[in-house]
């Protein structure tokens, strides 16, 4: 299956509360223009809030960079999402057990079809995706 | 710009059916979690959280939830919900909420189970 970027948007967003709600509109009007199915769409708003919500809780960075990309070839068949903060980084295996940014990342993988973080001194990039 | 919560409660006969409506990340979360332990203070043992006007949850307001529900186990009370979308379902199934708490799917079964 070829992965060529048909469509690239990208935010750039503040870390203010609520913030994650301006990306989970747009993740939700991308996914629309490709037709995804309501609930396919539903399930990447709130990964995509997930996303942003630890970029805000735990980064230290005063913004979150949120770029939705539809691949495919001729046709849309994925969206990709990808959430970057040049914040402090973190580790997953350090995470407390009750942490609730645990819970996020345990809800992201749940949610799509695909999911990889990367995360150092530099910053984290959450990248997550979903079939059509 | 931030997303507010309205929670509403109808009283009915020893058990309580909490509304919401809006987005339940941490500031609704605790507005849910206010109502509900007044409810306890006031007796109330059997509670059912009615999310048909939610479409939206984080896992911040999510394991606020899973608070309230600890406090219910404490006291031996009961908590369902109802009327979740399905993606919100999976959520709650993802997070092992639904494990402590019964989903139903409308508000009549949830309110006949509960007080069985």
């Amino acid at each position: 299956m070829s992965e060529d970027v048909l469509r690239e948007v990208t935010l750039a967003l503040p870390m203010v509360p609520d913030m994650e709600l301006e990306a989970s509109k747009t993740a939700a009007a991308i996914a629309e223009s490709i037709r995804m199915s309501p609930d396919r769409i539903d399930e990447i708003r709130h990964a995509v809030i997930e996303a942003c919500i630890n970029a805000l809780e735990y980064s230290g960075a005063e913004e979150v960079f949120v770029t939705f990309q539809v691949l495919g070839d001729p046709d849309p068949e994925k969206l990709r999402i990808m959430v970057v903060d040049h914040g402090i980084g973190f580790s997953p295996g350090d995470m407390p057990k009750k942490s609730k940014r645990g819970h996020g990342l345990k809800i992201m993988r749940g949610l799509m079809d695909e999911m990889e973080i990367h995360s150092g001194p530099g910053g984290t990039t959450v990248v997550m995706s979903k079939m059509r | 710009m931030t997303e507010t919560l309205n929670v509403t409660v109808d009283r009915r006969d020893g058990l309580a059916v909490i509304y919401t409506e809006g987005y339940i990340n941490n500031q609704g979360g605790e507005e849910i979690a206010k109502v509900a332990y007044k409810l306890l203070d006031e007796g109330y043992k059997l509670l059912l959280l009615n999310l048909a006007g939610t479409k939206i949850v984080n896992s911040i307001g999510i394991s606020i939830l899973i608070e309230i529900i600890e406090k219910m186990l404490e006291i031996d009370g009961k908590l369902g919900f109802c009327c979740l979308t399905p993606t919100i379902e999976k959520t709650f199934h993802i997070m092992g909420l639904a494990q402590y708490a019964p989903i139903y799917s409308d508000e009549a079964s949830a309110v006949a189970q509960i007080r069985a």
